[in-house]
């Protein structure tokens, strides 16, 4: 039987389709992904399940009952949950009264049986194998646990169509993969799992049909044993991709970047980075391979003059053999390095300045863009638009379009372009380079690395995608509690490029 | 019609002040209705004697000039995300810096020099005052709406206390008059308009005041950067750009700002301080501002609808109370509210 089936669904946002002629059936006791790139119409589709969006034209039916939502609440009703990408939770209240909200089932100004809801909530999360403690604030909790608790509301409202928007996007990837041992366990107890996600190395190892999306059509939905993933990239962006850029072996040359038993004591007095050693030379990329957590986040805020007071540092970062001590984030930009953050919209860009001024932020203060106390229109302008051309970056520009007008990939593209045309550029720190990214630009992006890279310019690669890091590196470095437990050499990962499987295994020794 | 979004934005952003101002007219209406007065009647009159009289309009210039440069010390650090209270407080410095210095100065100084060296003493006071709520924000990360409202009180203290026990003339409750090279000449007595009434030469310095700020605030580098870390401080911090630089930038041009307001009414009008001489400037400055959407351009014409009420309430004293008129620009400011968030909402 058809969990959820949809039948010529359409939605129209005043011309543009975002979702046309979608017909889908969803079967029970099924873990069914959807995926697509951003925009192709994965959230409206959810969004019309759910009963947040009413559709234009076409019907839905939930367990064989035609049925047309026109709030959430009908929803939930129906047996339908949806955790959403950005968590509803209130930080000063326990787990068990925020699954309550809403549902406290008992009379107003009544009290409240919160030992009674707590019990039951710790039946359900241990039946799925879900570790949670029902009495502990929100605040308390780690973005993982967090989605715990969404996936908890869902069931204690008895929910048995589970909708997850981009689940794994806030996880590490232990927590990801205890995330698709409930989702399994879901399926055992016969429930439905609706996944939304554009990473298909994960639509491949847990889901049972895999439904692709583009441009607001349904292009495929197959068994997930019948495809492979350059089959789903094929399907999502239209042409053939490629998956893995092509890497010439790599010539390299002088140390550029030294980090020396680099040592990091944050506020809390807690160890983050305990004599951290490596080295990266021109022409070369080095990938830090890690679980997110381990001394990443310090060692990029060591290396661009972001330490916050309170915290202790020791050891000594040289660029060129320029120590970096306790320079600020402009002084060490103008010994040549460009740093993209992991989180851009929030730190690489403002989101409310036009294209121009951002693709001079943080080089605004580069004599050729400057003219008296102002910028030269002009120069910022033809500037733009050669590198809008080079980096293939697709925006209506003579309508002067604000940051936000763009996709995320486009976004990306803009800080990578500002950042790898920075002039006299020795060191690229990139931190995630393509987390959110399309795999289209993702594409575009890593081959721009390349050339980079083939430009002597050293380049350190933080990533938390083992992919990326394998086919990128020319060493890696694999970052355990704060320091370098292992590193690959280059002959190494030539040869772990051939089984990566593999390779992903045994790096993921050294990184857990 | 469909208009593009930026197109649409700025249409948007001149009809919400214009439907602002309408609503807030026939709400006034009303209140005049039910004190027992036609509107129309009123209106007409207070028309007819502000500008639609020579004097009028001077007095409107004359307040208008004020509230440019109160606007201006909201706007400007409004653009780093600091709402500054104490334009009361700061105009109040810098007429009273502005007023002790004039007659301290010698009578036989240069005009040139006396009126530069009491605009400067009016700035520096106003700058000094807002730049101390500055400091302890990026010193102690005390909220500048605190400080500023303290700051406020103090200045209002000391003045107080100077004014009564060390500066005034005997029985009375204002300052020497200061030196004549130190007084701004007016528009009556170089080119023979507005006679009689108050305006004078300070409306050409607060008018240079806002462009000169709109040219730094969106045509500089310091500008851009004094932009980038009151949208996404987090994002300034990673482009290198000091942002409590910023904080104590914006606040000492503010308080400039509003120091500056004191050449209008200490060395354009009065002449002396005297107690009283500045209240309600600031708190009207932060409504000028804010219906402008702190653009330093807009503010011209927001202070000049403001200073029509000002002037315009006390003409018809007689027939209404002054106090409706107060309740009008209040309701101006709340349907420009009102109407943003619902437009935007559309």
């Amino acid at each position: 039987m058809n969990a959820v089936s949809l039948s010529a669904v359409s939605k129209q946002f005043g011309e543009f389709w975002a979702n046309r002629d979608i017909s889908l059936d969803i079967h029970s006791g099924s873990i069914h992904a959807i995926v697509g790139e951003n925009g192709a119409g994965k959230s409206t589709l959810t969004k019309i399940i759910y009963g947040l969006l009413t559709p234009t034209s076409g019907s839905i039916s939930v367990r064989g009952q035609s049925v047309r939502f026109n709030s959430p609440r009908q929803a939930i009703a129906a047996g339908i949950g949806m955790v959403h990408q950005h968590f509803m939770l209130i930080p000063g209240l326990t787990v068990t009264e925020n699954i309550i909200l809403g549902d406290e089932r008992c009379a107003l100004f009544s009290l409240l049986n919160r030992k009674e809801a707590a019990r039951k909530i710790q039946s359900i999360a241990d039946r799925h194998g879900m570790a949670i403690d029902p009495d502990v604030f929100i605040s308390e909790l780690s973005v993982g646990e967090e989605q715990r608790v969404e996936i908890l509301k869902l069931l204690y409202r008895n929910a048995n169509i589970l909708i997850l928007d981009e689940p794994s996007a806030v996880l590490t990837p232990s927590e990801t993969e205890q995330l698709f041992r409930t989702l399994k366990s879901f399926r055992k107890e016969g429930k439905t799992v609706l996944l939304i996600t554009h990473k298909l190395g994960e639509v491949l190892s847990v889901s049972d049909t895999v439904s692709v999306m583009r441009r607001g059509r349904i292009v495929a939905t197959e068994p997930t044993t019948a495809v492979t993933k350059s089959d789903l990239a094929r399907l999502m962006v239209g042409r053939n991709v490629l998956l893995r850029v092509e890497n010439p072996p790599e010539k390299p040359g002088n140390t550029v970047l030294k980090v020396s038993q680099a040592g990091f004591i944050d506020e809390k007095g807690r160890q983050r980075l305990d004599g951290l050693s490596f080295k990266v030379r021109e022409g070369e990329i080095y990938g830090i391979a890690g679980v997110e957590g381990n001394g990443q986040s310090e060692l990029l805020a060591l290396l661009w003059g972001m330490v916050e007071p309170g915290c202790l540092t020791s050891g000594s970062i040289t660029v060129s053999n320029i120590p970096l001590d306790d320079k600020s984030s402009a002084e060490v930009a103008s010994l040549g390095v460009s740093l993209i953050p992991e989180n851009r919209l929030q730190h690489a860009v403002i989101k409310d300045f036009s294209v121009y001024d951002n693709m001079i932020f943080g080089r605004h203060r580069e004599k050729k863009f400057l003219r008296f106390a102002g910028f030269d229109a002009k120069t910022i302008r033809g500037y733009t638009n050669t590198l809008i051309g080079q980096y293939d970056i697709r925006c209506d520009i003579q309508s002067n379009p604000a940051l936000s007008d763009l996709s995320g990939g486009n976004q990306q593209k803009i800080v990578l372009a500002r950042e790898i045309e920075r002039p006299g550029l020795k060191l690229l720190i990139l931190a995630q380079p393509t987390r959110g990214v399309d795999i289209g630009a993702l594409e575009m992006i890593h081959k721009k690395i390349i050339e980079a890279r083939d430009k002597n310019i050293a380049i350190l690669l933080v990533s938390a995608e083992l992919d990326e890091i394998i086919s990128l590196s020319s060493r890696i470095g694999c970052l355990y509690k704060g320091s370098i437990r292992h590193e690959f050499s280059t002959e190494e990962i030539r040869k772990g490029r051939s089984s990566e499987q593999d390779f992903e295994k045994e790096i993921g020794m050294f990184i857990t | 019609m469909k208009l593009p979004p930026v197109m649409q934005n700025k249409l948007f952003k001149l009809v919400a002040p214009l439907l602002a101002v309408a609503a807030a007219i026939l709400v006034s209406a009303l209140f005049i209705v039910a004190i027992g007065r036609n509107p129309l009647v009123i209106y007409q009159k207070m028309f007819s004697m502000t500008f639609g009289s020579d004097y009028g309009t001077g007095q409107i210039v004359f307040k208008t000039t004020s509230l440019m440069l109160a606007g201006l010390a909201v706007a400007i650090p409004f653009k780093v995300k600091l709402l500054n209270i104490g334009g009361e407080g700061q105009v109040l410095a810098g007429a009273f810096a502005a007023a002790a210095v004039g007659f301290l100065l010698p009578p036989q100084t240069h005009p040139f020099a006396a009126i530069t060296i009491c605009s400067f003493s009016a700035i520096i006071a106003g700058s000094t005052v807002a730049l101390f709520a500055g400091w302890l924000k990026v010193r102690f990360g005390i909220n500048e709406v605190i400080s500023t409202i303290m700051l406020n009180f103090i200045v209002q203290a000391f003045v107080g206390y100077m004014l009564t026990w060390h500066l005034a003339v005997p029985s009375t409750v204002h300052t020497p008059e200061i030196v004549q090279s130190a007084q701004l000449p007016m528009f009556d007595s170089i080119i023979g308009i507005w006679h009689k009434s108050p305006a004078n030469t300070s409306t050409l310095l607060a008018l240079i005041a806002c462009l000169g700020t709109w040219i730094m605030i969106f045509k500089t580098t310091a500008g851009y950067e004094m932009r980038a870390a009151g949208l996404q401080p987090e994002a300034a911090r990673y482009a290198g750009i000091n942002a409590n630089t910023h904080t104590l930038k914006a606040m000492a041009a503010g308080g400039a700002m509003a120091g500056l307001a004191a050449t209008n009414l200490v060395l354009g009008y009065k002449h002396f301080y005297e107690a009283g001489l500045t209240s309600g400037i600031g708190f009207i400055g932060i409504a000028v501002a804010l219906l402008a959407y702190a653009h330093p351009l807009w503010i011209i014409a927001s202070a000049l609808l403001f200073g029509f009420l000002e002037y315009g309430g006390l003409t018809v004293n007689a027939y209404v109370p002054k106090d409706i008129f107060m309740m009008m620009q209040a309701v101006t400011i709340l349907m420009v509210l009102v109407l943003t968030k619902t437009l935007n909402r559309a």
